[in-house]
């Protein structure tokens, strides 16, 4: 932001207040609201997937995150190549980009944009243009995390 | 179990409220917004925050991303406790293997069935 405003002339100024002044404002508690109702919906459903592999495959309710994400991940497959994922993204916003069938939707999304240009350089290489900055501080962020407590448990502060 | 229920649509709802505002208010991309809270999911695993609300919201809390950052972080703690310091590494992605998995391989056959639109 610093770096933007620095140098501009008395006009460039002018203009930036003007077009401030014509932005359209976001309706922040609109979005709020839609974004409350889609997140927890897709909760929801994602609970039901819980018990269902609770009840008829023995997994607990400490490691059932585990294939639920995957199942989430796959019907997320399915909108998405049928485009109304697209479509609830426009109306819901972080609603459903935050859950993680918005993560399934960026790579999936990324893998059919680009399979025309082939599937080695086009799908492989594109998969995770959207969703490789979630994995990489995702990545870091936990080697960090598990790095501190773990010295710390090791020279007995933990 | 309806409890259960009721509390996965909160705190998943109230957890992409917090999404939206980072969009609408702190106006940052997509990207950066979606960053930020798997390390903050993260952070909160680290100080073990995140398994309660867990066991608390079921679902709420473990579809939203966050939960990606909080399943690298216990992968990694769990296999350091058996293995030294090289569990970091060794357990990162033990827990939330699907997660990453079921992405590549959907994405392939999604790449495969479906043409891009528009």
């Amino acid at each position: 932001m610093a770096s933007k405003q620095k140098n501009v002339t008395p006009e460039q100024q002018k203009y930036q207040q003007l077009q401030q002044k014509h932005e359209k404002q976001r309706p922040v508690l609109k979005n709020c609201i839609r974004a409350f109702f889609v997140g927890g919906l897709i909760c929801v459903i994602g609970q039901a997937i819980s018990y269902f592999y609770i009840y008829f495959f023995n997994f607990t309710e400490q490691n059932v995150g585990n294939p639920t994400v995957a199942t989430m991940v796959f019907l997320s497959m399915i909108l998405t190549g049928f485009g109304v994922y697209d479509r609830l993204g426009q109306f819901a916003g972080a609603g459903s980009a935050v859950p993680v069938t918005g993560f399934g939707n960026a790579v999936i999304s990324a893998a059919i944009e680009h399979r025309t240009e082939g599937f080695v350089l086009g799908v492989g290489g594109n998969m995770f243009k959207l969703a490789g900055s979630v994995l990489l501080f995702g990545v870091f962020a936990a080697f960090v995390v598990a790095l501190i407590r773990t010295l710390l448990s090791m020279w007995g502060v933990l | 179990m309806l409890a259960m229920f009721f509390w996965a649509f909160v705190i998943g709802g109230s957890i992409c409220v917090i999404g939206q505002l980072l969009f609408d208010v702190a106006k940052l991309t997509p990207g950066h917004t979606l960053s930020l809270l798997v390390v903050a999911g993260a952070v909160l695993a680290g100080f073990g925050l995140y398994d309660p609300l867990v066991s608390f919201a079921g679902a709420g809390a473990t579809i939203p991303i966050t939960s990606f950052g909080n399943s690298l972080v216990n992968g990694a703690l769990q296999d350091a406790r058996n293995h030294g310091l090289i569990g970091v590494l060794t357990g990162m992605f033990q827990v939330t293997s699907s997660g990453v998995s079921a992405a590549i391989i959907f994405g392939f056959i999604g790449a495969l069935l479906f043409k891009p639109k528009g």
